[in-house]
Protein backbone atom coordinates (compact mmCIF):
# COMPACT_ATOMS: atom_id res chain seq x y z
CA UNK A 1 0.00 0.00 0.00
CA UNK A 2 1.30 3.79 -1.08
CA UNK A 3 1.55 5.91 1.36
CA UNK A 4 -0.99 8.43 0.33
CA UNK A 5 -3.93 5.15 0.20
CA UNK A 6 -6.32 6.33 2.15
CA UNK A 7 -6.31 3.83 5.27
CA UNK A 8 -10.03 2.10 5.19
CA UNK A 9 -11.59 1.90 8.29
CA UNK A 10 -14.87 -0.13 7.14
CA UNK A 11 -16.42 -0.99 10.74
CA UNK A 12 -15.88 2.40 12.25
CA UNK A 13 -17.27 4.25 8.51
CA UNK A 14 -20.62 1.92 9.18
CA UNK A 15 -21.11 2.84 13.01
CA UNK A 16 -20.59 6.81 12.13
CA UNK A 17 -22.47 6.76 8.73
CA UNK A 18 -25.20 4.36 9.87
CA UNK A 19 -28.27 6.17 8.25
CA UNK A 20 -26.17 6.56 5.29
CA UNK A 21 -25.83 3.69 3.79
CA UNK A 22 -26.28 4.07 0.09
CA UNK A 23 -30.04 3.68 -1.82
CA UNK A 24 -29.29 0.38 -3.74
CA UNK A 25 -28.05 -1.53 -0.58
CA UNK A 26 -30.91 -0.30 1.24
CA UNK A 27 -33.08 -1.40 -1.49
CA UNK A 28 -31.03 -4.85 -1.37
CA UNK A 29 -31.63 -5.13 2.56
CA UNK A 30 -35.23 -4.58 1.87
CA UNK A 31 -35.69 -7.14 -0.96
CA UNK A 32 -33.97 -9.60 1.83
CA UNK A 33 -35.81 -8.95 5.09
CA UNK A 34 -39.14 -9.41 2.96
CA UNK A 35 -37.87 -12.85 0.99
CA UNK A 36 -36.87 -14.00 4.46
CA UNK A 37 -40.16 -13.54 6.32
CA UNK A 38 -41.89 -15.14 3.06
CA UNK A 39 -39.88 -18.17 3.30
CA UNK A 40 -40.03 -19.02 6.79
CA UNK A 41 -44.21 -17.96 6.58
CA UNK A 42 -44.13 -20.61 3.65
CA UNK A 43 -42.20 -23.13 5.05
CA UNK A 44 -43.60 -22.93 8.27
CA UNK A 45 -47.38 -23.73 6.81
CA UNK A 46 -45.97 -25.55 4.07
CA UNK A 47 -44.32 -28.18 6.70
CA UNK A 48 -48.22 -28.07 8.34
CA UNK A 49 -46.92 -25.95 11.89
CA UNK A 50 -49.92 -23.74 11.36
CA UNK A 51 -53.78 -24.14 11.19
CA UNK A 52 -54.25 -23.29 7.37
CA UNK A 53 -57.78 -21.92 8.35
CA UNK A 54 -56.03 -19.60 10.54
CA UNK A 55 -52.89 -18.75 8.66
CA UNK A 56 -53.42 -19.18 5.07
CA UNK A 57 -50.06 -19.79 3.22
CA UNK A 58 -48.48 -16.61 0.80
CA UNK A 59 -49.73 -18.79 -2.35
CA UNK A 60 -53.49 -18.92 -0.84
CA UNK A 61 -52.89 -15.00 -0.33
CA UNK A 62 -51.75 -14.50 -3.98
CA UNK A 63 -54.40 -16.06 -5.48
CA UNK A 64 -57.22 -14.33 -3.06
CA UNK A 65 -55.35 -10.85 -3.96
CA UNK A 66 -55.74 -12.02 -7.47
CA UNK A 67 -59.07 -13.05 -7.75
CA UNK A 68 -59.74 -9.81 -6.19
CA UNK A 69 -57.99 -7.38 -8.46
CA UNK A 70 -60.31 -9.74 -11.13
CA UNK A 71 -63.46 -9.07 -10.02
CA UNK A 72 -63.05 -5.44 -8.98
CA UNK A 73 -63.31 -5.89 -5.21
CA UNK A 74 -59.90 -5.04 -4.34
CA UNK A 75 -59.80 -1.23 -6.80
CA UNK A 76 -63.28 -0.77 -5.46
CA UNK A 77 -62.56 -0.72 -1.40
CA UNK A 78 -59.71 1.03 -1.87
CA UNK A 79 -60.88 3.53 -3.74
CA UNK A 80 -63.54 3.88 -1.31
CA UNK A 81 -61.06 4.27 2.00
CA UNK A 82 -58.74 6.63 -0.40
CA UNK A 83 -61.60 8.76 -0.77
CA UNK A 84 -63.08 9.03 2.96
CA UNK A 85 -59.51 9.60 4.10
CA UNK A 86 -58.82 12.79 1.76
CA UNK A 87 -62.16 13.97 2.86
CA UNK A 88 -61.79 13.69 6.26
CA UNK A 89 -58.19 15.00 6.14
CA UNK A 90 -59.01 17.84 4.14
CA UNK A 91 -61.79 18.84 6.41
CA UNK A 92 -59.72 18.81 8.67
CA UNK A 93 -56.78 20.75 7.12
CA UNK A 94 -59.58 23.58 6.59
CA UNK A 95 -60.98 23.49 10.42
CA UNK A 96 -57.06 23.07 11.85
CA UNK A 97 -55.07 25.24 10.31
CA UNK A 98 -56.93 28.87 10.43
CA UNK A 99 -57.82 27.57 14.23
CA UNK A 100 -54.30 26.81 14.74
CA UNK A 101 -53.06 30.29 13.22
CA UNK A 102 -55.90 32.21 15.11
CA UNK A 103 -54.28 30.91 18.41
CA UNK A 104 -50.86 30.92 17.33
CA UNK A 105 -51.31 35.00 16.19
CA UNK A 106 -54.14 35.72 19.27
CA UNK A 107 -53.09 35.20 23.47
CA UNK A 108 -56.77 35.80 23.77
CA UNK A 109 -58.28 33.26 21.83
CA UNK A 110 -55.36 30.85 22.99
CA UNK A 111 -56.58 31.51 26.40
CA UNK A 112 -59.87 30.81 25.50
CA UNK A 113 -59.51 27.70 23.05
CA UNK A 114 -56.99 25.80 24.70
CA UNK A 115 -58.56 24.56 27.58
CA UNK A 116 -61.14 23.18 25.86
CA UNK A 117 -58.89 21.57 22.98
CA UNK A 118 -56.57 20.03 26.07
CA UNK A 119 -59.78 18.37 27.39
CA UNK A 120 -60.70 17.07 24.06
CA UNK A 121 -57.34 15.79 22.81
CA UNK A 122 -57.13 12.89 25.17
CA UNK A 123 -60.13 11.30 24.01
CA UNK A 124 -59.29 8.52 21.14
CA UNK A 125 -60.90 9.19 17.78
CA UNK A 126 -62.68 5.32 18.01
CA UNK A 127 -64.24 6.51 21.13
CA UNK A 128 -66.16 9.43 19.26
CA UNK A 129 -67.17 6.49 16.81
CA UNK A 130 -70.82 5.55 18.32
CA UNK A 131 -71.53 9.23 19.01
CA UNK A 132 -70.99 10.04 15.23
CA UNK A 133 -73.09 6.95 14.03
CA UNK A 134 -75.97 8.30 16.23
CA UNK A 135 -75.39 11.38 15.03
CA UNK A 136 -74.33 11.67 11.46
CA UNK A 137 -75.84 7.99 10.97
CA UNK A 138 -74.19 4.83 9.57
CA UNK A 139 -73.46 6.87 6.39
CA UNK A 140 -70.35 7.98 4.77
CA UNK A 141 -70.73 11.76 7.11
CA UNK A 142 -69.49 9.87 10.01
CA UNK A 143 -67.15 7.86 9.06
CA UNK A 144 -66.12 11.38 7.59
CA UNK A 145 -65.90 13.07 11.00
CA UNK A 146 -64.35 10.76 12.75
CA UNK A 147 -61.47 10.85 10.17
CA UNK A 148 -61.15 14.14 10.25
CA UNK A 149 -61.26 14.62 14.28
CA UNK A 150 -58.42 11.98 14.31
CA UNK A 151 -56.58 14.31 11.57
CA UNK A 152 -57.09 17.48 13.01
CA UNK A 153 -55.02 17.16 16.19
CA UNK A 154 -51.78 17.04 14.42
CA UNK A 155 -52.07 19.29 11.63
CA UNK A 156 -53.55 21.76 14.60
CA UNK A 157 -50.70 21.51 17.32
CA UNK A 158 -48.11 21.83 14.70
CA UNK A 159 -49.41 24.79 13.26
CA UNK A 160 -49.65 26.54 16.23
CA UNK A 161 -46.66 25.56 17.73
CA UNK A 162 -45.15 26.57 13.60
CA UNK A 163 -46.45 30.24 14.48
CA UNK A 164 -45.47 30.03 18.28
CA UNK A 165 -41.66 29.42 17.26
CA UNK A 166 -41.26 32.16 15.02
CA UNK A 167 -37.64 33.87 15.39
CA UNK A 168 -37.28 36.82 17.09
CA UNK A 169 -34.40 37.76 15.02
CA UNK A 170 -35.93 37.62 11.59
CA UNK A 171 -39.06 40.12 13.11
CA UNK A 172 -36.84 42.55 13.70
CA UNK A 173 -35.01 41.61 10.31
CA UNK A 174 -38.19 42.36 8.70
CA UNK A 175 -39.34 45.50 11.08
CA UNK A 176 -35.76 47.18 10.00
CA UNK A 177 -37.05 46.72 6.44
CA UNK A 178 -39.81 48.45 6.76
CA UNK A 179 -42.71 45.56 7.61
CA UNK A 180 -45.93 46.85 8.88
CA UNK A 181 -48.27 43.87 10.97
CA UNK A 182 -49.90 42.43 8.14
CA UNK A 183 -46.26 42.12 6.44
CA UNK A 184 -44.28 40.33 9.25
CA UNK A 185 -47.78 37.53 8.83
CA UNK A 186 -47.63 36.92 5.54
CA UNK A 187 -43.78 37.01 4.41
CA UNK A 188 -42.73 36.00 8.34
CA UNK A 189 -44.42 34.44 10.36
CA UNK A 190 -45.94 31.94 8.02
CA UNK A 191 -43.03 30.90 5.67
CA UNK A 192 -41.83 30.24 8.94
CA UNK A 193 -44.61 28.28 10.25
CA UNK A 194 -45.02 26.62 7.16
CA UNK A 195 -42.42 23.77 7.52
CA UNK A 196 -44.68 22.69 10.60
CA UNK A 197 -47.80 22.91 9.19
CA UNK A 198 -46.14 20.30 6.30
CA UNK A 199 -45.03 18.47 8.97
CA UNK A 200 -48.45 18.21 10.70
CA UNK A 201 -50.89 17.29 7.58
CA UNK A 202 -48.34 14.79 7.27
CA UNK A 203 -48.86 13.15 10.46
CA UNK A 204 -52.69 14.32 10.44
CA UNK A 205 -52.65 12.08 7.03
CA UNK A 206 -51.56 8.60 9.04
CA UNK A 207 -53.67 9.38 11.64
CA UNK A 208 -56.80 9.84 8.96
CA UNK A 209 -55.27 6.65 7.50
CA UNK A 210 -55.35 5.07 11.13
CA UNK A 211 -59.17 6.11 12.44
CA UNK A 212 -60.18 4.90 8.64
CA UNK A 213 -59.66 1.20 8.89
CA UNK A 214 -61.23 1.61 12.82
CA UNK A 215 -64.40 3.74 11.05
CA UNK A 216 -64.84 0.93 8.71
CA UNK A 217 -64.73 -1.86 10.89
CA UNK A 218 -67.77 -0.74 12.76
CA UNK A 219 -70.02 0.11 9.70
CA UNK A 220 -69.84 0.73 6.60
CA UNK A 221 -70.43 -1.29 2.87
CA UNK A 222 -67.17 -0.84 1.28
CA UNK A 223 -63.81 -0.08 2.14
CA UNK A 224 -60.93 -1.93 3.17
CA UNK A 225 -61.84 -2.11 7.13
CA UNK A 226 -65.19 -3.57 5.42
CA UNK A 227 -63.35 -6.03 3.36
CA UNK A 228 -61.68 -7.27 6.15
CA UNK A 229 -64.69 -7.42 9.20
CA UNK A 230 -66.60 -9.45 5.92
CA UNK A 231 -64.15 -11.67 5.68
CA UNK A 232 -64.42 -12.37 9.20
CA UNK A 233 -67.87 -13.68 8.81
CA UNK A 234 -67.00 -16.34 6.05
CA UNK A 235 -63.93 -17.18 7.70
CA UNK A 236 -61.79 -16.49 4.76
CA UNK A 237 -58.15 -15.67 6.37
CA UNK A 238 -56.75 -15.36 2.85
CA UNK A 239 -58.90 -11.93 2.18
CA UNK A 240 -58.14 -10.77 5.63
CA UNK A 241 -54.94 -10.90 4.81
CA UNK A 242 -55.00 -9.30 1.27
CA UNK A 243 -56.79 -6.65 3.31
CA UNK A 244 -54.19 -5.60 5.99
CA UNK A 245 -51.08 -6.06 3.18
CA UNK A 246 -52.95 -3.33 0.92
CA UNK A 247 -53.56 -1.32 4.19
CA UNK A 248 -49.51 -1.52 4.73
CA UNK A 249 -49.16 -1.15 0.97
CA UNK A 250 -50.97 1.81 0.86
CA UNK A 251 -50.14 3.44 4.10
CA UNK A 252 -46.69 2.96 2.77
CA UNK A 253 -47.01 4.55 -0.21
CA UNK A 254 -49.18 7.67 1.29
CA UNK A 255 -46.58 8.43 3.22
CA UNK A 256 -43.56 8.48 0.94
CA UNK A 257 -46.10 10.31 -1.61
CA UNK A 258 -46.45 12.99 1.54
CA UNK A 259 -42.61 12.91 2.56
CA UNK A 260 -41.49 13.89 -1.71
CA UNK A 261 -43.90 16.57 -1.41
CA UNK A 262 -42.69 17.89 1.32
CA UNK A 263 -39.30 18.06 0.39
CA UNK A 264 -40.55 19.64 -2.78
CA UNK A 265 -42.68 22.14 -1.21
CA UNK A 266 -39.93 23.06 1.36
CA UNK A 267 -36.76 22.88 -1.42
CA UNK A 268 -34.80 25.07 0.72
CA UNK A 269 -34.91 23.54 3.84
CA UNK A 270 -33.09 20.08 2.09
CA UNK A 271 -30.48 21.94 0.24
CA UNK B 1 2.07 60.90 17.21
CA UNK B 2 -0.37 62.00 18.93
CA UNK B 3 -3.28 60.19 20.21
CA UNK B 4 -6.45 62.42 20.87
CA UNK B 5 -8.37 60.95 23.87
CA UNK B 6 -11.27 62.99 24.98
CA UNK B 7 -12.87 61.94 28.57
CA UNK B 8 -16.42 61.45 28.55
CA UNK B 9 -17.65 65.28 30.55
CA UNK B 10 -15.71 67.41 28.17
CA UNK B 11 -17.38 65.38 24.96
CA UNK B 12 -21.01 67.64 25.26
CA UNK B 13 -18.97 70.79 24.69
CA UNK B 14 -16.70 69.58 21.69
CA UNK B 15 -20.19 67.73 20.40
CA UNK B 16 -21.57 71.04 19.97
CA UNK B 17 -18.46 72.79 18.60
CA UNK B 18 -18.21 70.24 15.91
CA UNK B 19 -22.09 69.72 15.33
CA UNK B 20 -21.85 73.31 14.04
CA UNK B 21 -19.21 72.06 10.94
CA UNK B 22 -20.95 68.58 10.93
CA UNK B 23 -24.53 67.13 11.56
CA UNK B 24 -25.41 64.99 14.07
CA UNK B 25 -27.43 61.54 12.98
CA UNK B 26 -27.83 59.75 16.88
CA UNK B 27 -27.83 61.35 19.79
CA UNK B 28 -27.77 59.88 22.51
CA UNK B 29 -29.21 61.72 25.28
CA UNK B 30 -28.74 60.59 29.29
CA UNK B 31 -29.80 56.92 28.00
CA UNK B 32 -30.49 54.79 30.36
CA UNK B 33 -31.73 51.00 29.83
CA UNK B 34 -33.29 48.52 32.48
CA UNK B 35 -33.88 44.44 32.18
CA UNK B 36 -35.96 44.15 34.94
CA UNK B 37 -33.70 44.67 38.12
CA UNK B 38 -30.32 44.92 35.98
CA UNK B 39 -29.12 48.13 34.92
CA UNK B 40 -27.91 47.18 31.19
CA UNK B 41 -27.16 50.62 30.29
CA UNK B 42 -26.26 53.79 32.73
CA UNK B 43 -26.90 57.04 31.87
CA UNK B 44 -24.77 57.12 28.44
CA UNK B 45 -24.71 60.04 25.81
CA UNK B 46 -23.38 60.27 22.56
CA UNK B 47 -23.11 61.98 19.55
CA UNK B 48 -22.82 60.48 16.39
CA UNK B 49 -22.30 62.04 12.98
CA UNK B 50 -23.65 62.19 9.60
CA UNK B 51 -21.66 59.28 7.90
CA UNK B 52 -19.18 58.45 10.36
CA UNK B 53 -18.36 55.01 11.20
CA UNK B 54 -18.30 54.77 14.88
CA UNK B 55 -17.01 51.77 16.79
CA UNK B 56 -18.80 50.42 20.26
CA UNK B 57 -16.25 48.29 21.90
CA UNK B 58 -16.09 46.57 25.57
CA UNK B 59 -16.56 43.48 26.71
CA UNK B 60 -19.54 41.62 27.05
CA UNK B 61 -21.87 43.14 29.50
CA UNK B 62 -20.99 46.21 29.03
CA UNK B 63 -24.27 47.05 26.70
CA UNK B 64 -22.98 47.49 23.89
CA UNK B 65 -25.85 45.68 21.92
CA UNK B 66 -28.18 47.46 24.41
CA UNK B 67 -26.98 50.70 22.82
CA UNK B 68 -27.31 49.85 19.43
CA UNK B 69 -30.69 48.18 19.70
CA UNK B 70 -32.05 51.19 21.19
CA UNK B 71 -30.87 52.89 18.69
CA UNK B 72 -32.53 50.44 16.63
CA UNK B 73 -35.92 50.86 18.56
CA UNK B 74 -36.00 47.32 19.96
CA UNK B 75 -34.99 48.00 23.04
CA UNK B 76 -37.18 51.00 24.87
CA UNK B 77 -35.34 53.91 27.18
CA UNK B 78 -35.68 53.19 30.56
CA UNK B 79 -34.33 56.97 31.09
CA UNK B 80 -33.39 59.51 28.70
CA UNK B 81 -33.81 59.07 25.05
CA UNK B 82 -32.42 57.95 21.75
CA UNK B 83 -32.67 60.32 18.84
CA UNK B 84 -32.11 59.92 15.15
CA UNK B 85 -31.95 63.57 13.15
CA UNK B 86 -33.76 65.19 15.70
CA UNK B 87 -36.75 62.92 16.48
CA UNK B 88 -36.94 60.43 19.32
CA UNK B 89 -37.00 56.90 18.43
CA UNK B 90 -40.14 54.69 18.35
CA UNK B 91 -39.72 51.23 17.52
CA UNK B 92 -37.28 49.95 14.14
CA UNK B 93 -37.89 51.99 11.04
CA UNK B 94 -36.59 51.44 7.76
CA UNK B 95 -34.12 54.63 8.11
CA UNK B 96 -31.55 52.43 10.19
CA UNK B 97 -30.69 49.13 8.71
CA UNK B 98 -29.33 46.47 10.91
CA UNK B 99 -27.07 43.60 10.01
CA UNK B 100 -27.26 40.65 12.83
CA UNK B 101 -24.59 38.79 14.25
CA UNK B 102 -26.66 35.43 13.17
CA UNK B 103 -27.27 36.98 9.63
CA UNK B 104 -30.84 36.96 10.12
CA UNK B 105 -31.67 35.87 6.79
CA UNK B 106 -35.33 34.43 5.43
CA UNK B 107 -34.03 31.11 4.72
CA UNK B 108 -37.36 30.51 2.59
CA UNK B 109 -36.12 33.10 0.01
CA UNK B 110 -33.40 33.22 -2.30
CA UNK B 111 -30.48 35.82 -1.98
CA UNK B 112 -31.93 37.70 -4.38
CA UNK B 113 -35.51 37.88 -2.63
CA UNK B 114 -33.74 38.63 0.53
CA UNK B 115 -31.81 41.40 -0.99
CA UNK B 116 -35.56 42.70 -2.98
CA UNK B 117 -37.45 42.23 0.26
CA UNK B 118 -37.03 46.16 1.78
CA UNK B 119 -37.49 47.55 -1.81
CA UNK B 120 -40.53 45.64 -2.25
CA UNK B 121 -41.96 46.89 0.79
CA UNK B 122 -41.51 50.54 -0.29
CA UNK B 123 -43.59 49.26 -3.49
CA UNK B 124 -41.09 48.62 -5.74
CA UNK B 125 -41.69 46.00 -8.59
CA UNK B 126 -40.33 43.64 -11.13
CA UNK B 127 -37.58 45.00 -13.32
CA UNK B 128 -36.93 47.76 -10.70
CA UNK B 129 -36.47 45.11 -8.31
CA UNK B 130 -34.21 43.23 -10.17
CA UNK B 131 -32.10 46.04 -10.61
CA UNK B 132 -31.04 46.86 -6.94
CA UNK B 133 -30.73 43.73 -5.94
CA UNK B 134 -28.21 42.76 -9.28
CA UNK B 135 -26.66 46.29 -8.05
CA UNK B 136 -26.12 45.12 -4.51
CA UNK B 137 -25.04 41.46 -4.95
CA UNK B 138 -22.46 43.27 -7.57
CA UNK B 139 -21.53 45.45 -4.38
CA UNK B 140 -21.13 42.62 -2.47
CA UNK B 141 -19.36 40.15 -4.68
CA UNK B 142 -22.47 37.81 -5.00
CA UNK B 143 -23.14 38.14 -8.50
CA UNK B 144 -23.02 34.06 -9.14
CA UNK B 145 -25.56 33.38 -6.13
CA UNK B 146 -28.62 35.31 -6.61
CA UNK B 147 -30.68 32.24 -7.33
CA UNK B 148 -29.39 30.40 -4.20
CA UNK B 149 -30.78 29.88 -0.65
CA UNK B 150 -28.84 31.03 2.26
CA UNK B 151 -28.66 27.19 3.46
CA UNK B 152 -26.42 26.73 0.31
CA UNK B 153 -24.00 29.63 1.36
CA UNK B 154 -21.20 30.04 3.77
CA UNK B 155 -20.98 32.24 7.07
CA UNK B 156 -19.06 34.52 5.42
CA UNK B 157 -21.15 34.65 2.27
CA UNK B 158 -24.40 35.17 4.41
CA UNK B 159 -22.91 38.01 6.16
CA UNK B 160 -22.44 39.68 2.92
CA UNK B 161 -26.48 39.23 1.81
CA UNK B 162 -27.23 40.48 5.02
CA UNK B 163 -24.64 43.60 4.30
CA UNK B 164 -26.36 44.32 1.01
CA UNK B 165 -29.88 43.62 2.29
CA UNK B 166 -30.02 45.89 4.42
CA UNK B 167 -28.12 48.56 2.63
CA UNK B 168 -30.33 47.72 -0.48
CA UNK B 169 -33.21 49.60 1.54
CA UNK B 170 -31.19 52.57 1.34
CA UNK B 171 -30.68 53.66 5.54
CA UNK B 172 -29.28 56.32 6.69
CA UNK B 173 -27.61 54.76 9.59
CA UNK B 174 -26.51 50.99 9.05
CA UNK B 175 -26.33 49.47 12.90
CA UNK B 176 -24.22 46.31 12.80
CA UNK B 177 -23.51 44.01 15.82
CA UNK B 178 -21.06 41.83 15.98
CA UNK B 179 -21.59 40.64 12.53
CA UNK B 180 -18.00 39.40 11.68
CA UNK B 181 -18.33 37.58 15.54
CA UNK B 182 -19.10 34.06 14.11
CA UNK B 183 -16.13 34.27 11.21
CA UNK B 184 -12.95 32.69 10.93
CA UNK B 185 -10.37 35.46 11.16
CA UNK B 186 -9.60 35.06 7.58
CA UNK B 187 -13.15 35.78 5.98
CA UNK B 188 -13.64 38.75 8.91
CA UNK B 189 -10.51 40.27 7.47
CA UNK B 190 -11.79 40.25 3.98
CA UNK B 191 -15.07 41.22 5.16
CA UNK B 192 -13.34 44.37 6.83
CA UNK B 193 -12.18 45.16 3.75
CA UNK B 194 -15.24 44.93 2.06
CA UNK B 195 -17.43 46.82 4.39
CA UNK B 196 -14.72 50.06 4.02
CA UNK B 197 -14.91 49.89 0.64
CA UNK B 198 -18.77 49.97 0.87
CA UNK B 199 -18.41 52.52 3.67
CA UNK B 200 -16.34 54.97 1.02
CA UNK B 201 -18.95 54.16 -1.42
CA UNK B 202 -21.92 54.64 -0.05
CA UNK B 203 -21.07 57.65 2.82
CA UNK B 204 -23.53 56.02 5.89
CA UNK B 205 -24.05 56.03 9.01
CA UNK B 206 -22.21 53.32 10.23
CA UNK B 207 -22.58 51.66 14.16
CA UNK B 208 -20.39 48.60 14.20
CA UNK B 209 -20.75 46.57 17.40
CA UNK B 210 -17.51 44.62 18.41
CA UNK B 211 -15.36 43.35 21.33
CA UNK B 212 -12.06 42.95 18.91
CA UNK B 213 -9.79 46.24 19.92
CA UNK B 214 -8.17 44.86 16.37
CA UNK B 215 -11.56 45.43 14.41
CA UNK B 216 -12.55 49.00 15.94
CA UNK B 217 -8.66 50.42 14.81
CA UNK B 218 -8.56 49.10 11.62
CA UNK B 219 -12.62 50.22 10.89
CA UNK B 220 -13.59 53.11 13.00
CA UNK B 221 -13.39 56.72 13.04
CA UNK B 222 -14.00 56.84 16.39
CA UNK B 223 -13.90 54.24 19.28
CA UNK B 224 -16.45 54.47 22.14
CA UNK B 225 -14.43 52.24 24.84
CA UNK B 226 -17.41 50.64 27.13
CA UNK B 227 -16.85 48.81 30.30
CA UNK B 228 -18.93 46.93 31.94
CA UNK B 229 -21.28 46.66 35.62
CA UNK B 230 -23.04 48.51 34.92
CA UNK B 231 -22.67 49.42 31.43
CA UNK B 232 -21.51 52.86 30.42
CA UNK B 233 -18.83 54.42 27.83
CA UNK B 234 -15.33 55.07 29.65
CA UNK B 235 -14.01 57.18 26.60
CA UNK B 236 -14.81 58.13 23.05
CA UNK B 237 -11.57 57.96 21.11
CA UNK B 238 -10.94 59.78 17.56
CA UNK B 239 -9.03 57.39 15.52
CA UNK B 240 -6.00 59.41 13.87
CA UNK B 241 -4.91 55.95 12.03
CA UNK B 242 -4.84 57.71 8.32
CA UNK B 243 -7.08 55.89 5.81
CA UNK B 244 -6.67 53.78 3.87
CA UNK B 245 -5.33 51.51 6.27
CA UNK B 246 -3.34 48.75 7.34
CA UNK B 247 -3.40 46.10 10.16
CA UNK B 248 0.49 45.73 9.69
CA UNK B 249 0.96 49.78 10.30
CA UNK B 250 3.05 51.40 13.42
CA UNK B 251 -0.36 53.76 13.74
CA UNK B 252 -2.46 50.37 14.09
CA UNK B 253 -0.39 49.04 16.42
CA UNK B 254 0.14 52.76 18.36
CA UNK B 255 -3.59 52.91 18.31
CA UNK B 256 -4.47 49.25 19.55
CA UNK B 257 -1.86 49.53 22.37
CA UNK B 258 -3.81 53.10 23.41
CA UNK B 259 -6.95 51.05 23.83
CA UNK B 260 -5.50 48.23 25.10
CA UNK B 261 -4.36 50.24 27.95
CA UNK B 262 -7.19 51.79 28.59
CA UNK B 263 -8.87 48.55 29.31
CA UNK B 264 -6.08 47.41 31.10
CA UNK B 265 -6.58 50.10 33.32
CA UNK B 266 -9.98 49.56 34.03
CA UNK B 267 -8.94 46.19 35.19
CA UNK B 268 -6.66 47.38 37.63
CA UNK B 269 -9.35 50.00 38.88
CA UNK B 270 -12.24 47.59 38.87
CA UNK B 271 -10.01 44.18 39.88
CA UNK B 272 -13.27 42.48 40.90
CA UNK B 273 -15.70 43.48 37.97
CA UNK B 274 -15.18 40.10 36.37
CA UNK B 275 -15.47 37.80 39.56
CA UNK B 276 -18.58 40.00 40.65
CA UNK B 277 -20.73 38.50 37.43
Amino acid sequence: MSATAPIKRRAQVDIVEGAQTSRTRRALLAVIAVTAVLAVWAALSGLGFVNHVLVPSPADVARAAAAALRDGSLAKNTAASLLRVVEGFGVAVLVAMPLGIAMGISSTTRGLLEPLIELLRPVPPIAFIPLAILWFGIGETSKVMIIAYGAFFPIFINTMAGLADVDLVHIRAAQTLGAKRYDLFKDVVLPSAFPQMVTGARLGMGMAFIVLVAAELVASSEGLGYLINDARFSFRTDQIFVGIITIGLLGLALNKGLLEAERRLLRWKFL
Amino acid sequence: MSILVRPNPSQKTHAIVEAAIRPVSIRIDALEVRYGEHLALARVDLDIYTGEFVCLLGPSGCGKTTLLNAIAGFVDASGGRAEVNGKAVEGPAPDRGVVFQEYALFPWWTVEKNIQYGPRLRGLRGDELKAISDSYCRLVGLEGSAQRYPNQLSGGMRQRVAIARALANRPEILLMDEPFGALDAMTRQGLQDELLRIWEAERRTFVFVTHSIAEAVFLADRIVVMTAHPGRIKRVIANTTPRPRSRTSEEHFEMYRAVDLLFQEEARTKPDAEVAR
